[in-house]
């Protein structure tokens, strides 16, 4: 068996800053097989892979390629040792054709040589039944074109491991079951292949062997054989873990925000929500669960008139008053409208904070434009900041220190203080406590409890199934944009979450 | 028909030296760095270029031998301009400071080192400074014997020429070649466009930059050379300068980051320039000076608007590449 | 059997840079670039310390000197205030030679025109509100086509620079010519010319109140908050309702203006008349020390008159040395190097292998 390793990684860890990506992970692949890497979003697993790819370097821990151990410090390293990865965002020039994105950066004759590339590359699209014209050039490629190529680009270099992440994310099922076709001929031929998915039913159909990885750990590895789906999603979310978050009951929670049919088309035409229909209340608390993308950042933006609608309305019903039409306003005309709505967006440096101000610059971001004449007013954003980093207590130097100098935990108390502070009677937040600590998380918890018992409605996007269960009232989960089901978080379970995340009901056991 | 003959003959003289700084300058963009020194480079190159072939010619005396003046003076300036470009690389490439600023300060730098020689050399050799007529004529007569160029109409206008505009358009086709044909010139491009993708490629992002910013400052310099040698007459000349690297920037654009387009632009390019010479139209003489400008940036604001991706100035041109930023 | 390699080194951004240090490496590049500049005077065979001192004596020693120096940092502080909120937006203006020039024409245009019919302060007032316009709206044409289709402004305000002043040749030798085939604009009337404070055009004390201006500007407006914002980052912008484009535009109105604001000074109070070479490079030169001062305007103060030191004493070194005026720029430039290539010693540092783990936990 030993010979027959090819990768193997031996307590290998990955911290970034204080959040442990991996921590102590074996794992052996081998030639022949299809390994399925399974887990849920933020589970490590393409952290993990990215340290064999050339991506990432390990803090700890060993790599041995065919039982040496080796340094991988570049993709070229990964290259020489016969390692190919094709990650879920595109590593392709938009103005070069296919066959020069193929042959990019290998060494070869000085002249190039692109007819005979084509000709290799028309080998190995028939060989494994692809249709790729090597003269296209990138930016007039499909999405699926563009992962095509992507696998072409690493057969070419003739891998012998080969990595794909989430790699029919993009394709149709026709295309899937024609990659699969592929990867399984490459497996006959001898190629060790890894998988990253968390779609259930791709695993029973194509892996040999399954590794599940869950909040950064090594949590087991089955044969496929031995498995079922069930026993997989036991593994991959875990025990129901008791968190004992509070979860005051609501308090006369009335309809707040209605969503009907609400679609989005983003600027590549991609339909990123297809006929949304929900109703946020107030003085509750709405999770939103789903695997990422499929839809939550469009849903949140949407809302905040951040991107256009490409249908359906968005109905803001405020205490005791008529309702108003939200969709097409930008966000100004949402504030001038006079609907409090806050907003705690998932990239918190890159949208809902200046990471080169202070604190105080960061608290005008909400009131800038307030007051007369042409001079920001600092004494009000100035004593909000005192307050929110007494409240929150946020460890800073000083209130105008450069937020993006603060922990990660510090950062998210800004953001969250400012958009509280600023009485809103809807809250959005998405992934409020990622790469946050256990206290930080509690704290940003009792904030939005807080909040709901001031009769606000409260939508939270979270990834963490446990914490959505405990902390929301009802649970709307998204899948490819359109909404699978809303429960009741009293009453739901981890299984159901993850079964209708992964539409497993309806696809895995009928499509499949 | 005869004006119309002298009139692209003398357009091609005058638009020589725009080619080749045009040339290095598609050369450093190519590479993603935007080199607005360019002006200076051909300062320093058309300076020390005749600085090569003044103080060779008093060296050698009676013996003097053209063709290697001729070489002297294009290793000169091509080492004055890659010298310069290897500050701004250094700079740039490896300090990570801001490319429109570096740019700006080699130009100032530039014309200052290129005005001080040819005023020193002035100084020190006692007021005029000129090479001798037989190596003048070397420079700027035509390598072609005169019955080639006796030929009716096309003769003067194929093989009247001095030898920088034939090794110009082969320097054009070369590099087009390069750009477009080559392993090397693929990675270039890349870099040019996507550093983090060519990085992830296994290409050595740094030295790509760095030679390509180099020898395309060595290119811009014999630009300068050639000014200087063949229309300035042999003799340090910085007002005739003045403005042609600037022009050579513009020229890239014009180009769209293409050298072969370099050959027939920089053509153009000099008509503009000595239009008003030539042809009596009610339109004032500066309004076509300025016509170059204008009609980049009609090429400029027209590539944006239609937005063809090969027509883009390179994606990451004027931008820092850092591996470890996020 | 191990082929255990780590990479010798690699580079970190550098959080957090105490104010002195970062001073401290400022102050070294400074004396680097002294040192460079003193090897060439050596190179050329002279006494460093000599051409220094020099250089001091010419620049400051009398005050028919030091009013020179005086005027020449005057533009240059004037652009270097007017470029620093584009840049501050990250915008790349590198059109304020054009935007000088443009202010030039407006002014000259009533300095011409109307010198024998208005009072003289009735005419500076409009001269320069003519030269702040035509700057603004000069600048505006390429924030215009970069907020709508978002076309390259580097490239586009340079190419706008060489146009208007070939507009200037075209006036010079025709419509606006003094005496027929002299190609040059006759001098304004005394009405048209900005008189003097303590012996120097009182564009002095615009580019100080303007110093003034900007900093309030830029740290105590709301339109300095959103340029502030946008330059960070255009998404939070959006997210905080901030109309991009138009602050884009009123932005570049804002530089061009000034810009043209110091046409107008340099036209009427420096040269008394308008020619081609009005910008006479400062344009470019301002941007260094726009650059070169973080946008701080007060450091502008600073690197302005340094600047104008080595242009004015280097320049007297030809007379007193027999070294070309155009060391100046040489040494000009070498100082703007070092300058520019100290802030990576600032804004990064260099860990070695060792450093590596420490530097994960740290994240």
């Amino acid at each position: 068996m030993a010979d027959n390793c090819a990768v193997e990684l031996r307590k290998v860890s990955k911290a970034f800053g204080n959040v442990v990506a991996n921590d102590n992970i074996d794992l052996k692949i081998y030639k022949g097989e299809i390994l399925s890497l399974l887990g849920e979003n933020g589970s490590g697993k393409t952290t993990l892979m990215n340290m064999l790819s050339g991506i990432y370097y390990p803090d700890s821990g060993e790599i041995l390629v065919n039982g040496q151990q080796v340094t991988i410090t570049s993709p070229r390293d990964a290259f020489e040792y016969g390692i190919g990865m094709i990650h879920q965002h595109f590593k392709l020039i938009d103005v070069l054709s296919a066959a020069e994105n193929v042959v990019l950066g290998l060494e070869g004759p000085a002249l190039l040589d692109l007819k005979a590339v084509s000709a290799r590359m028309s080998e190995i699209a028939r060989r494994y039944n692809f249709a790729m014209d090597p003269a296209k050039k990138v930016y007039d490629m499909s999405v699926s074109e563009k992962q095509t190529l992507e696998i072409i680009k690493v057969l070419y270099r003739g891998a012998d491991i080969l990595i794909l992440d989430e790699p029919t994310a993009v394709l149709t099922p026709q295309e899937t079951q024609r990659l699969f076709e592929i990867l399984r001929s490459m497996k006959e031929n001898g190629k060790a292949i890894v998988i990253i998915t968390h779609k259930l039913h791709e695993v029973m159909e194509l892996a040999d062997r399954v590794c599940v990885l869950r909040k950064g750990c090594f949590v087991g590895e089955r044969q496929v054989s031995e498995v079922t789906p069930q026993i997989m999603t036991d593994m991959m979310v875990g025990r129901q873990v008791t968190l004992n978050i509070d979860r005051p009951e609501p308090v006369e929670p009335e309809p707040r925000l209605r969503v009907r049919d609400l679609t989005v088309v983003n600027a590549e035409g991609i339909t990123k929500l297809d006929r949304v229909n929900f109703t946020a209340m107030g003085g509750e608390i709405l999770g939103i669960a789903g695997i990422a993308g499929s839809g939550q950042k469009e849903l949140l933006e949407t809302i905040a008139g951040l991107q256009p609608a490409a249908g359906g309305s968005i109905l803001y019903t405020p205490k005791g008053q008529p309702p108003m039409e939200l969709a097409g306003k930008h966000p100004m005309q949402i504030k001038a409208a006079g609907v409090a709505m806050a907003f705690v967006p998932e990239d918190r440096l890159g949208m809902g904070l200046v990471g080169g101000m202070g604190m105080t610059g960061n608290m005008m971001l909400r009131s800038w434009r307030q007051g007369k004449g042409a001079f920001v007013h600092r004494r009000e954003p100035g004593a909000l900041a005192t307050q929110v980093k007494e409240d929150l207590e946020v460890v800073t130097p000083d209130i105008d220190y450069p937020v993006r100098r603060l922990s990660g935990g510090n950062v998210q108390k800004v953001l969250v203080g400012r958009e509280i502070a600023s009485a809103p009677s809807v809250l959005m937040t998405a992934y409020a406590v990622r790469g946050l600590d256990i206290n930080t998380s509690y704290t940003i918890y009792h904030l939005l409890n807080q909040q709901k018992q001031k009769g606000v409605a409260v939508i939270f996007v979270g990834e963490d199934l446990d914490v959505l269960l405990e902390l929301c009232d009802r649970i709307l989960v998204l899948y490819d944009g359109k909404v699978s089901g809303i429960v009741e978080a009293r009453t739901a379970t981890k299984d159901q979450l993850g079964l209708m995340m992964t539409r497993l009901q309806e696809e895995g056991e009928t499509d499949a | 028909m005869n004006a119309v003959i002298a009139l692209i003959f003398n357009a091609i003289l005058n638009g020589t030296p725009l080619m080749y700084g045009t040339m290095g300058e598609i050369l450093t963009e190519k590479s993603g760095n935007l080199n607005l020194g360019v002006e200076g480079l051909m300062y320093m190159g058309g300076a020390l270029g005749l600085a090569g072939a003044f103080y060779y010619e008093k060296a050698a005396g009676a013996g003097v031998n053209g063709l290697l003046a001729m070489v002297i003076a294009i290793a000169c300036a091509f080492l004055a301009g890659a010298l310069g470009s290897l500050i701004f690389s250094v700079i740039t490439i490896s300090l990570r400071a801001n490319q429109n600023v570096t740019g700006l300060a080699l130009a100032i730098f530039g014309t200052g080192v290129g005005q001080f020689v040819g005023e020193y050399m002035r100084t020190m050799e006692g007021g005029y400074i000129a090479v001798s007529n037989e190596l003048k004529n070397f420079f700027q007569n035509a390598p072609f014997p005169q019955t080639l160029q006796n030929i009716p109409v096309v003769g003067k206008l194929l093989f009247g020429h001095n030898i920088f505009v034939y090794l110009g358009v082969l320097l054009a086709l070369a590099m087009g070649f390069f750009i477009s044909r080559t392993r090397w010139g693929l990675n270039l491009r890349s870099v040019g466009e996507s550093p983090a993708t060519a990085d992830a490629a296994g290409i050595n992002i740094a030295r790509y930059k760095y030679l390509a910013t180099v020898m395309g400052g060595g290119i811009s310099g014999i630009g300068g050379m050639v000014y200087i040698m063949t229309i300035a007459g042999c003799v340090w000349n910085h007002e005739g300068l003045a403005g042609v690297g600037w022009l050579a920037v513009a020229l890239v654009i014009f180009c769209l980051w293409r050298p072969v387009n370099a050959i027939w632009g920089s053509v153009l390019f000099g008509a503009l320039m000595i239009l008003y010479l030539r042809v009596q139209l009610p339109i004032p003489s500066e309004i076509y000076k300025i016509l170059p400008y204008v009609v980049t940036l009609v090429v400029l604001i027209f590539t944006s608007l239609r937005k063809k991706r090969e027509d883009q100035p390179p994606e990451s041109l004027g931008i820092a590449y850092f591996r470890e930023e996020r | 059997m191990r082929s255990h390699r780590e990479p010798l080194f690699h580079l970190a951004k550098q959080g957090d840079v105490s104010g002195r240090r970062a001073w401290a490496i400022r102050l070294a590049s400074f004396v680097l670039a002294i040192f460079i500049g003193g090897l060439i005077f050596l190179f050329l065979g002279h006494n460093p310390f000599r051409a220094y001192g020099e250089i001091i004596t010419g620049s400051l020693g009398r005050k028919t000197a030091l009013r020179q120096t005086i005027k020449i940092a005057v533009p240059l502080l004037g652009t270097a205030l007017a470029i620093a909120p584009c840049f501050k937006m990250r915008f790349w203006n590198i059109g304020a030679e054009g935007q000088i020039t443009a202010g030039a024409i407006g002014a000259t245009f009533f300095a011409l025109n109307y010198a024998n019919r208005l009072p003289s302060p009735l005419l500076l007032t409009i001269m320069g509100l003519s030269g702040v316009l035509c700057g603004a709206l000069w600048a505006l044409i390429p924030a215009i086509f970069k907020a709508r289709w978002g076309t390259n402004e580097t490239l586009f305000t340079l190419m706008m620079n060489y146009i208007v002043i070939g507009m200037v040749k075209y006036l010079q030798g025709g419509p606006w010519e003094g005496k027929p085939g002299s190609q040059i604009i006759p001098n304004f009337n005394n009405a048209a010319v900005l008189p003097k404070v303590l012996g120097v055009h009182c564009g002095w004390i615009m580019v100080l109140i303007l110093t003034l201006f900007i900093f309030i500007y830029m740290n105590y407006s709301k339109h300095g908050y959103e340029i502030s914002v946008i330059g960070e980052s255009p998404k939070t912008a959006r997210y905080a309702g901030m109309d991009v484009g138009r602050v884009t535009r009123r932005t570049m109105m804002l530089s061009g203006g000034m810009c043209g604001l110091v046409g107008y000074m340099v036209a009427s109070g420096a040269n008394m008349t308008l020619y081609h070479n009005v910008a006479d490079g400062v344009g470019f030169t301002a941007i260094t020390v726009a650059w070169l001062s973080q946008l701080n305007p007060f450091a502008m103060i600073a690197i302005s008159l340094l600047l104008a030191i080595l242009d004015k004493g280097a320049g007297t070194l030809q007379t007193a040395m027999q070294v070309p005026t155009s060391i100046s720029d040489i040494i000009t430039g070498i100082f703007l190097f070092c300058m520019l290539a100290c802030e990576f010693f600032i804004n990064y540092r260099i860990l070695f292998s060792g450093g590596r783990k420490k530097e994960a936990k740290e994240g």
